[in-house]
């Protein structure tokens, strides 16, 4: 399991991380490292198992429908760069 | 000249009646201050854990069962990932795959011209949640409001190819879909204020062909009407295209409500890669086949067919019948009247026509039941207008007193038999009190006589009227007018 240069530039694009080419080459064999791991999971023997079964035994948890109290509106701003009238303020958005 | 047949794909975003959020318990809420009903789960603040909200999933169960889908069992929900400035989590809770969302392969029973349904198949019905809401400063930049973030999301898609063929059909599938969702109480169905959303796709094909011809995204449609206008107008759009002998290019358009017109959104749509994974944060549903089946048991008998069972039992027509159905409380209000001694069509015609319009006009609604203690429900119960239809059908009180009794019992809450009784108001079927009536207006009236008998036969609704004048209203109309046919003819 390998992944190209190209699928590296793809992953950066969609995390809207910009890379440069020496960047992306270090990504590649950093994730190639990492994918190397999978190579191990590959090995083992999940027939059988459900694709959904999990390491937790939970299931159905769930809250009932009550309200709780929101945050004030001031700590719910306070980590943002820009805001106005109680709105975060974020760059117009250009369609790709 | 190449006739096209177009075909129809729906896909619909219904925001759930919950109190709380999906997975958290802000409060879910029209309008209001912005970014007042957020938390750090639905800003998606590090460290935050997501509950899913019990009551939102068993209203999709509940919407899958009505809309006669498989349920699965087991289901889980997946991360969505893209970045959007109103995505605060930089991925949307949401239900991948064929076979996991809580319910898949359905059908909603649309009805045909004539009589009888057809079945638009329902590919799947799976819970989300909403995004924010951006909007775009004249200043420059964008403002991000928090609030609508993670509204629990109810999406249904219809399956592909699409049974869908018109834009009647869409928007007959969009007025049923709205009217059970509205039903069962898990969604108010204001598609003005954004809680039920339609972005139909639309393509069309060349006659005999069985190849699906590119699909176009409507999205900004708000009404039943605007769904139905932006699908005529793309079908006629790609017609003209290929009329050209150009190639309709797949896209995202637009519906401009004032020019009636469809625009491009997006050109070129980038290849999206959403990288679906379950979320590792939020613990497999698994639902019982008894909790299941008891839940179906439950499921109140759908407007649809409701308005069938009224046709076929008291002989109402289709028209009649699909009012009565047009919401919950009124349906039930019209068999409890009919239970109660009330004539189907009598109480039928006073629901839709005089009740009906003294509701609109105070902005009242019909009440459930004589105890409800809430000022917005009207005084009229389904008593009154059975007493009413007794009433008219015994020849007590013609339409016209039954009419004043009515607005009394609206405005007052008194029963009508009992103001009748009061007041004297029973309906004059006397023969020699009519006789007398019709004699003086005769005498008082020669020049319309003359007219009459001189073959003038419409003036004999004026004379009529006159004997109703003397009588107060209270003369039986077609005794006085059998009457006074007789003596103007003598
Ligand atoms: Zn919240």
């Amino acid at each position: 399991m390998s992944i190209s240069l190209d699928e590296v530039r793809h992953v950066a694009r969609l995390a809207r991380l910009e890379l440069d080419e020496a960047e992306l080459v270090a990504f590649q064999s950093e994730l190639n490292a990492l994918l190397g791991h999978f190579q191990d999971i590959r090995g083992i023997d999940v027939y059988g198992q459900s694709p959904h079964s999990r390491s937790s035994a939970l299931q159905n948890v769930w809250a009932d429908d009550d309200t709780w109290p929101s945050l004030p509106r001031g700590s719910a701003l306070q980590n943002a760069g820009v805001t106005k009238a109680g709105l975060f303020i974020v760059p117009t958005i250009i369609e790709e | 000249m190449v006739r096209y047949l177009p075909s129809v794909g729906m896909e619909v975003h219904a925001e759930l009646k919950t109190r709380s959020k999906m997975f958290c318990r802000c409060p879910v809420a029209f309008g209001g201050e912005p970014n007042t009903r957020v938390c750090p789960v639905c800003l998606g603040l590090p460290g935050a854990l997501p509950v899913p909200n019990r009551a939102a999933v068993e209203m999709v169960v509940r919407t899958a069962l009505a809309l006669n889908c498989q349920i699965a069992y087991d289901s889980v929900f997946h991360r969505k990932n893209y970045f959007y400035p109103d995505l605060p989590k930089g991925y949307q809770v949401s239900q991948y795959g064929e076979t996991n969302p809580i319910g898949y392969q359905g059908w909603l029973g649309i009805p045909v011209k004539g009589g009888g349904t057809k079945r638009i198949a329902i590919r799947r019905v799976h819970l989300e949640e909403d995004t924010g809401k951006l909007m775009h400063l004249p200043s420059g930049g964008s403002g991000v409001d928090f609030n609508r973030a993670g509204v629990p999301l109810m999406e249904i898609v219809t399956e592909f190819p699409p049974d869908i063929e018109s834009a009647d059909e869409a928007r007959d599938y969009l007025v049923q879909l709205r009217s059970i969702l509205v039903w069962l109480g898990v969604c108010d169905g204001k598609m003005e204020e954004g809680s039920l959303r339609c972005e139909p796709n639309i393509s069309i094909r060349p006659e005999g062909s069985d190849r699906h011809g590119v699909k176009t995204e409507l999205k900004n449609l708000n009404s039943f009407r605007a769904v139905h206008q932006g699908v005529l107008f793309e079908v006629a759009r790609q017609s003209a295209v290929l009329d050209r002998g150009e190639r309709v290019v797949q896209e995202t358009r637009g519906w401009n409500e004032s020019t009636q017109t469809s625009f491009v959104m997006r050109t070129k749509e980038s290849e999206q890669d959403y990288r679906y994974f379950a979320c590792p944060d939020l613990a497999p549903m698994h639902f019982e086949k008894d909790w299941v089946e008891r839940q179906r048991s439950e499921l109140p008998e759908l407007p649809l067919a409701m308005q069938e069972r009224f046709q076929r039992q008291f002989g109402l027509n289709a028209e009649h019948s699909g009012l009565l159905v047009s919401d919950r409380d009124w349906a039930e209000f019209f068999e409890e009247s009919v239970r109660l001694g009330g004539d189907a069509q009598v109480v039928c015609n006073w629901m839709n026509a005089d009740f009906a319009k003294l509701l609109n006009e105070s902005g009242q609604r019909a009440r459930r039941d004589a105890q409800e203690d809430d000022s917005t429900a009207s005084l009229v119960t389904p008593a009154h207008l059975a007493d009413i239809s007794r009433l008219i059908l015994n020849g007590t009180v013609n339409s016209k007193v039954a009419k004043q009794l009515l607005g009394e019992a609206f405005a007052t809450g008194a029963m009508p038999s009992r103001l009748v009784e009061q007041r004297g108001l029973t309906q004059v079927s006397d023969a020699s009190l009519i006789q007398d009536a019709v004699a003086r207006v005769i005498e008082d009236n020669p020049g319309p006589v003359d007219q009459f008998r001189s073959g003038k036969e419409g003036v004999i609704g004026f004379l009529v009227g006159k004997v109703m004048r003397e009588t107060e209203g209270r003369a039986n109309p077609s005794l006085v007018q059998e009457e006074m046919r007789r003596q103007l003819e003598k």
